[in-house]
């Protein structure tokens, strides 16, 4: 009986899930192409450096020694949470436990993990609710977000206190248990009067709510700030590899500068396979890169990025964190349409002021603080500037001064309005 | 005590070299600012005497050059920084320019990762690179009496230090100039921008509580140096503007790094 429900309720958060997932995927399809992804060696080595040994987020000693060891704990919890799957289906009891001192390791560490991770979570909600953290508190984050963080706090909470609860039961009602449990080995002699009856309830009651509430979690995550948990390794995968202070070429540009430049070419025919053109940088949903949103599908808004932007400490409106949050709203408002009606749908709005100002994008420095920040490699910068090659190719919407500047460059080869012919000047006495 | 140099410096122009057939081994480039800004000419003078003292086997473009396009690119404008680029590759084509030395990091950030897209490849080398070698190898004699006592904070420019990572070559410079080196809390990859990249050198801020270039000098004043160093013509703008917003000149000064070892040059070394 409780293999079927069990089987059901695995059916059903499967079949949500890969709902939810199939829609992510197809809206990737639309994006636009970003960077080969090659260097897979290296590609491997970044995802174990970044991800697995969670290198940046200690960058931020403190939050990041407690992140890790969420991140770790939650690793080798996976493996207890597999098997609470495989047991659940074929009603078996700690299946795994053939894996010998592998299994007796992983769990001993999963039940240590239980713990630490419930009083890190305490402390991250009273951080969160009471402390004064700035990069908790930025104006871009919504009633809605500050709710998303604490409700996947409380759901993390109940999960682990689930865990702990039923590897309690579970010892206290198996003198032969298999396993290691060192903490709740130390708890469950607390229960030695109850009954056998009472403790399989309880074992139970925790083992379900822990399973189910999984299920739910995983189904609320797609939609959730927390989709990081599934996000955020793939994000260091396919990271941007080449440095921080390249921007990268347009091609389309490059062509018709070399036209320009070379007016033999000019009147060729062209090419018949040659596709229209397409926007230069970005003003809308469509024309982001499938980097961008993976990004903001990563971003778990700890705002690591808008604390260190020098725009955003001093004032201005530039929240590097508010532009991955833009990027996920607006995907997830205009995506269905541009799935079903094409990418020529509009809904007369755009990324670009209705989402974000000029003034954001004319704040930014590039000095790619928030870049180098990002624990998963989130690229801010390139957004930024897509935005700006939008704004200043597209609508010729520059501030008046760079304006000047590119008037200058024109003319005189500086962006100073100064004569080439001056530019010894400096050597003389 | 001062750095600037007073008289003419005898520089070699490339034209002038081709025209006797000869070729140099590196390209020094000036850049805008150190052709035209007249704080910045001084930094310019300073290292342009510091490569003739070393005998660097150089050449400067003169009046042939001309923006890298950098500027235009990081204001959103990438077809004017792409003709930018490529007149300046078919430049370097001509001299058949190989080694490129720079001062300023945002050119020296454009050479060496966005030009080799449109097809120019160098080996770009900045001149605090340049400076801490021939200090390490002794070609470069200084007198560690000149700057003695004095303690100095360095200000790390974004294109030379996140992006490019040199983060010690001007360390290493100011420290061997007998400098006492007191670090920002914000250094190396932590370091803040002074405020001036991405083309905001030549716009007004966006509206906000501050100004980034204020908040910079203030970090820099809490160290007690009385010297920021810096190897960037924006950075070089922008935090003499904060020192002078706060009035600080007496204590204060904003030098380059070329200035500094010309200041404690060891004549007739």
């Amino acid at each position: 009986m409780s293999q079927t429900i069990f089987t059901v309720l695995l059916v059903i958060t499967i079949a949500i899930f890969a709902w939810s997932a199939s829609r992510v995927i197809r809206i990737l399809m639309l994006t636009r192409k970003a960077y080969p992804v090659k260097e897979l060696g290296e590609r491997f080595k970044l995802t174990i450096v970044n991800a697995i040994f969670q290198e940046r987020i200690f960058r931020n000693r403190i939050a990041g020694i407690m992140h890790a060891l969420v991140f770790w704990g939650f690793c080798v919890i996976l493996l207890g949470s597999i098997e609470m799957v495989i047991d659940g289906v074929l009603g078996t009891e700690r299946i795994l436990a053939f894996m010998g001192p592998f299994y007796n390791f992983m769990m001993a560490a999963g039940d240590i993990s239980a713990y630490v991770i419930a009083v890190f979570v305490v402390v991250f909600i009273i951080r969160r609710a009471w402390l004064n953290i700035g990069r908790l508190h930025g104006k871009e984050l919504s009633a809605i977000n500050h709710a998303d963080a604490f409700f996947a706090l409380t759901f993390i909470f109940i999960l682990m206190i689930t865990l702990a609860g039923l590897n309690i039961f579970y010892v206290a009602g198996h003198p032969d248990y298999v396993g290691s449990y060192p903490v709740s080995a130390l708890i469950a002699p607390m229960f030695a009067e109850m009954s056998p009856k009472g403790i399989t309830l309880l074992h139970d009651i925790n083992w379900w709510v822990h399973i189910v509430l999984i299920f739910v979690f995983a189904n609320v995550l797609p939609y959730s700030k927390h989709f990081h948990i599934f996000m955020s390794v793939p994000n260091v995968f396919f990271s941007r590899l080449s440095p921080l202070g390249k921007m990268y070429t347009m091609e389309e540009i490059t062509k018709e500068v070399r036209m320009m430049m070379n007016p033999e070419t000019a009147f060729a025919a062209a090419d018949p396979g040659e596709q229209p053109p397409s926007r230069f940088g970005i003003l809308d949903g469509e024309d982001i890169t499938w980097k961008n949103y993976i990004d903001s599908l990563a971003c778990t808004q700890c705002g690591r990025c808008s604390a260190v932007c020098p725009a955003n400490m001093t004032g201005k409106e530039l929240s590097p964190r508010k532009m991955m949050i833009d990027i996920r709203r607006r995907m997830r408002e205009k995506g269905p349409h541009l799935l079903k009606e094409g990418k020529g749908y509009s809904d007369q709005k755009a990324l670009i002021r209705d989402y974000i100002t000029p003034e954001e994008i004319w704040a930014c420095t590039t000095c790619n603080a928030c870049a180098r920040e990002c624990p998963l490699n989130i690229d801010q910068p390139t957004f930024i500037l897509d935005l700006r090659r939008y704004l200043v190719m597209e609508e010729s919407a520059a501030p008046a001064q760079l304006n000047a500047i590119f008037a200058n460059i024109e003319n005189n080869g500086a962006p100073w309005q100064v004569s080439q012919q001056d530019r010894m000047k400096w050597a003389e006495g | 005590m001062s750095s600037e140099i007073k008289e003419s410096i005898k520089v070699p122009v490339m034209a002038e070299l081709a025209a006797s057939g000869k070729q140099p081994e590196y390209l020094f480039w000036v850049g805008c600012a150190g052709a035209i800004d007249y704080r910045y000419m001084k930094v310019t003078r300073a290292f342009a005497t510091l490569l003739n003292h070393l005998k660097v086997d150089y050449a400067v473009l003169g009046t042939e050059e001309t923006c890298t396009g950098d500027p235009a690119r990081r204001a959103g404008n990438e077809m004017l920084y792409q003709m930018q680029a490529m007149i300046v590759i078919e430049t370097f084509k001509m001299y058949e320019v190989k080694k490129i030395i720079t001062i300023c990091p945002h050119c020296y950030n454009v050479f060496k990762h966005e030009y080799p897209d449109l097809g120019g490849h160098y080996e770009v080398i900045h001149y605090t690179e340049l400076l801490a070698d021939a200090l390490r190898n002794g070609m470069l004699k200084v007198d560690k009496s000149k700057l003695a006592g004095k303690t100095a904070t360095f200000h790390d420019p974004c294109y030379l230090g996140r992006m490019n990572n040199i983060y010690d070559a001007p360390r290493f410079v100011m420290e061997t100039l007998g400098l006492t080196m007191a670090e920002m809390p914000r250094n190396r990859s932590f370091g803040l921008c002074c405020g001036g990249g991405g083309a905001q050198m030549f716009k007004d801020a966006e509206k906000g509580g501050k100004e980034v270039f204020i908040e910079r000098t203030e970090e820099a004043m809490e160290t007690g140096a009385s010297i920021i160093g810096s190897s960037c013509p924006f950075c070089m703008t922008m935090l003499t503007d904060g020192i002078k917003y706060k009035d600080k000149e007496e204590e204060l000064q904003n030098l380059d790094v070329a200035e500094l070892v010309v200041m404690a040059l060891q004549k007739g070394a």
